[in-house]
């Protein structure tokens, strides 16, 4: 197909105003009368509330507002099971977990009214280890979980259980049984934070009808309408969640962070409420990404055909489940990789703790399990004397391929990321002959998963108007939604306004998360597109005697096939439709990943009705290390990424290139640190993410094996980029020193202590 | 108590009524109402709310406003000249520089201090000199390279 906007670097459109410093982001927002909120959070993992003293706080002249849990209504919220309030009732489960919140005139006066107010606790014993928490005699940390209402059907749960879900294909024993090798092995990871640079924000504010708006950096304004109702009880209709640009997110800003407590505190004083956090709120109280416990066996024919996988996963859920259920689940299904194996048992586990509510994060349950099952498979490689690009190569899905639960894949590019990242780097191992080492890793993810819908509007000057659910979330959502639209209408990217993120003036989107804008909003945009087109025809039919089925819009006219002398103008068919025939034109569709039948001896508590769009990415690097320091030096990153379309090409890199810097962040030094219970370096000196002193040049490899029900082919982007970068860094420090680390992050330490062990043994 | 403070902002004078302890990036976003800082952790530790204070690159949640009286304080809205955008804006737009965009302001005025005093760094000197300012979405590579363009692009 020749297109014309599709497929092109067009310059961003939001990025001028960014440059210039005229983005409007929340902080930047102030409302007249506007107060501050300030949330008080419980310095104890697990206690129960006696009792709590407002009345020194609500003496202070200037303090409007101070609500706790008993003034707010008892509902409870929660993606998958709802199980959280918007201010603590009755027990605390988390140090960070809101208590009390109030609003005042100032936030330097806000910020010391909220030391005032005093909570007798009675604490009780922190449930802290995931794995005693699954033991039968363990204390608790949702004592009333059978009542909360679960969404999805089918959910495996027990006590501190929250989740389970299992996969099976073929038949593992007898696998195992015909396996030349079978090897096992535990690998752990830590707990990141996603580090938007943008803390998270809302201002709340009621008007006298008790219509409530919000404004938020939020990943998804129709999600937090929802939670706001579920807390609150206020009904959805009246309220307005309207998404600003985002200072990143990654999936952090997904589920509600302050707007819950800003709601309620506006509620009270009548008065717009702002909440921003301090960025050690963010670190240490606000949703950083699962840790996860992952035992895998692996069994393999001699000539490296992987026979047999087992996988039990344990995910740390923390105090509430988040999207923890649909963590676990996906990272579960992810956990074959994105290879064939015949014989697979995976179960995944989440469990709650008295810890942080850990949520999503770029990968969603994928970098967990990659971590492990790409480290793993450079181990048997190793034992089996193979090199791991052939290893991998040897066992790669291809179209046609069943995935675990067993959709159909339909667009596989992993043979062409392995063969063209080796390339790019010249893939060579250095085998601990040098301080130096290679490394690869590769991943699978998705990009389709539940519903999106959209609205494209034709105006009476023949440009257009789209509507869509999708915030901006940094990753040029807005650009790349704005070109599909363009080429469906045939039209240039000047003419066309996309309207974004706000509950009131656009249909429903299940979040900017998980890879699923450019796929799943971008069908329904190019579908509602196709539909106000198909509007046009019909009128452009009358006006040119023709059939509407053989018209085309190209370069802002609609006209015959074949024959585009005869044709009208987009900006004369929006005055026709104005003022003289067929009305204006207004497209609209709905996009949705439906729930399939699953075979229950195959799939077990999968939270998902259905995932698809799969897509495939290789990583290679090259390391330099230390042997006296047990620094990892990154001297070389190679990135091959199978997006099915690039639409932006220069943000499809741009989107590789950061999150592989996320991932190496994540494999090299970004671990909160948590001493019973309590996160104790929520700071960006204690808690480093990379400087760009820190990482080498990316190259980046584009690789399009195009998706036949994507638009244009493409499918996602935005998490690949970290999930398979510290695999193929451990793989590399190994190849550098001979050692294998095996939890995250590779630090230093844990590279010197390697170091000493091996020559003990050797 | 409140003073008033007399800031030189982007070449313009501003009178603000202030604590004197008001870290100066407040006082830029709230008091002179110059929303281009960003603020995003208030311990100098992400660099977001650089600005040049008489060419220096400073971060303002660590000053106090009583110490910024009598210098030129240069932020984001002043790094255009005459309606142009200055080449290193330009060229963070061209090469895909910004993505979300909040740290975009103060690294444009870490670069553009480096390239004032060092008009064609290498990479290496790049790197260091925006090493302060942390960018979570870009993994840097378009940052470096639109800031070497900029360099060439100098009138």
């Amino acid at each position: 197909m020749d297109l014309k906007v599709v497929g092109k670097s067009l310059t961003r459109l939001d990025t001028p105003d960014k440059a210039v410093g005229n983005t409007i982001y929340i902080d930047d927002m102030v409302l007249p009368h506007m107060l501050h909120g300030m949330i008080l959070r419980s310095p104890l993992p697990h206690a129960k509330i006696i009792n709590i003293d407002t009345s020194q706080a609500k003496k202070l002249a200037g303090v409007k507002a101070v609500v706790t849990g008993a003034d707010i209504p008892d509902g409870r919220h929660g993606p998958f099971i709802k199980d959280q309030s918007a201010l603590a009732k009755g027990k605390v489960r988390h140090i960070g977990e809101p208590v009390a919140a109030l609003a005042a005139t100032t936030r330097e006066l806000a910020e010391e009214a909220v030391e005032m107010i005093k909570v007798d606790y009675q604490e009780l014993p922190a449930v802290l280890d995931p794995v005693k928490a699954l033991e039968p005699d363990a204390l608790l940390v949702h004592e009333d979980y059978e009542n909360y209402p679960v969404v999805f059907p089918g959910a495996i749960r027990k006590g501190n259980l929250v989740s389970q879900t299992i996969f099976k294909e073929g038949d593992l024993e007898l696998g195992l049984k015909e396996s030349d090798l079978v090897l096992e092995d535990s690998f752990s990871t830590q707990s990141a934070h996603p580090t938007y640079i943008e803390p998270c924000g809302a201002i709340a504010s009621f008007d006298a009808q008790g219509r409530v708006t919000v404004w938020t950096n939020s990943q998804a304004p129709h999600l937090t309408q929802i939670r706001i109702f579920e807390a609150l009880l206020i009904p959805m209709a009246s309220i307005r969640v309207t998404g600003l640009k985002l200072g990143g997110g990654f999936g952090g800003k997904v589920e509600p962070h302050v707007q819950l407590v800003a709601v309620a505190l506006a509620k009270v004083s009548n008065k717009p409420v702002k909440i921003i956090q301090s960025r050690e709120e963010e670190l240490a109280d606000t949703r950083p990404r699962h840790p996860a416990q992952i035992n895998i066996t692996t069994g393999v024919k001699k000539d490296g055909t992987l026979w047999a996988r087992k996988t039990k996963l344990i995910y740390d859920c923390g105090a509430y489940a988040d999207d923890g259920p649909g963590i676990c689940g996906f990272g579960a299904m992810m956990s074959r990789g994105p290879y064939l194996i015949p014989h697979v048992h995976i179960v995944g586990s989440l469990v709650y703790t008295n810890k942080v509510g850990f949520g999503a994060y770029r990968g969603f349950g994928n970098p967990q399990t990659t971590f492990a099952f790409e480290s793993h498979l450079d181990m048997i490689a190793d034992k089996l004397g193979i090199d791991p690009v052939e290893l991998r190569l040897k066992n790669t899905v291809a179209n046609g391929d069943i995935q675990l639960g067993g959709e159909t894949m339909a667009s596989v590019g992993i043979e062409e990321c392995i063969k063209k990242v080796s390339t790019s780097a010249k893939w060579k191992r250095a085998n601990g002959s040098s301080n130096r080492g290679m490394g690869i890793a590769c991943l699978q993810h998705i990009s389709g998963v539940l519903s999106s819908s959209a609205v494209v509007k034709i105006m009476e000057d023949g440009s257009a108007c789209v509507q869509t659910g999708v915030a901006e979330l940094g990753a040029g959502q807005e650009t790349v939604l704005s070109q599909i639209a363009a080429e469906e209408l045939g039209l240039p990217l000047e003419d066309i306004r996309i309207i974004m993120a706000d509950t009131d003036a656009t249909p429903y989107n299940w979040g900017t998360q998980g890879s699923r804008a450019t796929y799943c909003a971008g069908n329904a945009i190019k579908a509602a597109a196709a539909d106000a087109k198909a509007h046009l025809f019909k009128i452009a039919a009358t006006q040119l005697e023709a059939n509407p089925e053989d018209l085309v819009a190209r370069d802002r006219r609609v006209f015959v096939k074949g024959s585009p002398e005869k044709g009208i103008s987009f900006r004369e068919l929006g005055i026709l439709s104005h003022w003289v025939t067929g009305g204006p034109a207004v497209g609209s569709s709905t996009f949705m990943v439906e729930a399939r039948h699953t075979d229950p001896k195959r799939v077990l508590g999968f939270p998902f009705g259905a995932v698809t769009a799969f897509i495939f990415a290789a990583q290679v690097v090259e390391v330099e290390v230390d042997r006296d320091t047990g620094q990892v030096k990154l001297l070389q990153a190679h990135a091959a990424h199978d997006v099915g379309k690039a639409i932006n090409p220069l943000n499809v890199e741009g989107q590789i290139q950061g999150g592989f810097v996320q991932g190496a962040g994540y494999a090299l030094a970004e671990q909160l640190t948590f001493d019973n219970g309590k996160i104790i370096n929520a700071n960006l000196m204690d808690y480093k993410i990379p400087a760009a002193t820190d990482v080498p040049n990316i190259v980046t490899v584009i690789v399009e094996e195009p998706e036949p029900t994507g638009p244009f082919g493409a499918k996602g982007v935005g998490e690949p980029g970290l999930v398979a970068t510290a695999p193929a860094l451990a793989n590399a420090v190994y190849d550098a020193i001979g050692v294998r680390i095996k939890d995250l992050p590779i630090t230093s330490e844990k590279i010197l202590n390697a170091l000493k062990d091996k020559q003990v043994y050797v | 108590m409140k003073q008033v403070f007399t800031l030189n902002v982007n070449g313009e004078t501003y009178e603000v009524l202030a604590e004197p302890t008001e870290p100066l990036v407040k006082v830029i976003r709230f008091r002179v109402g110059l929303t281009g800082t960003k603020e995003g952790c208030g311990t100098g530790d992400c660099g977001a709310c650089t600005i040049l204070l008489d060419g220096k690159p400073v971060t303002s949640c660590l000053m106090l406003v009583a110490q910024a009286q009598g210098k030129q304080i240069t932020t984001i809205e002043g790094v255009a000249q005459n309606g142009q955008l200055h080449p290193l804006q330009q060229a963070f737009i061209d090469h895909g520089a910004v993505q979300c965009g909040f740290c975009t302001p103060g690294m444009i005025l870490s670069a553009k201090a480096l390239l004032d005093e060092t008009p064609h760094p290498r990479e290496q000197e790049v790197r260091e000199a925006i090493a302060g300012n942390l960018c979570r979405c870009t993994g840097y590579v378009k940052i470096v390279s639109a800031i070497l363009a900029a360099a060439d692009n100098l009138p």
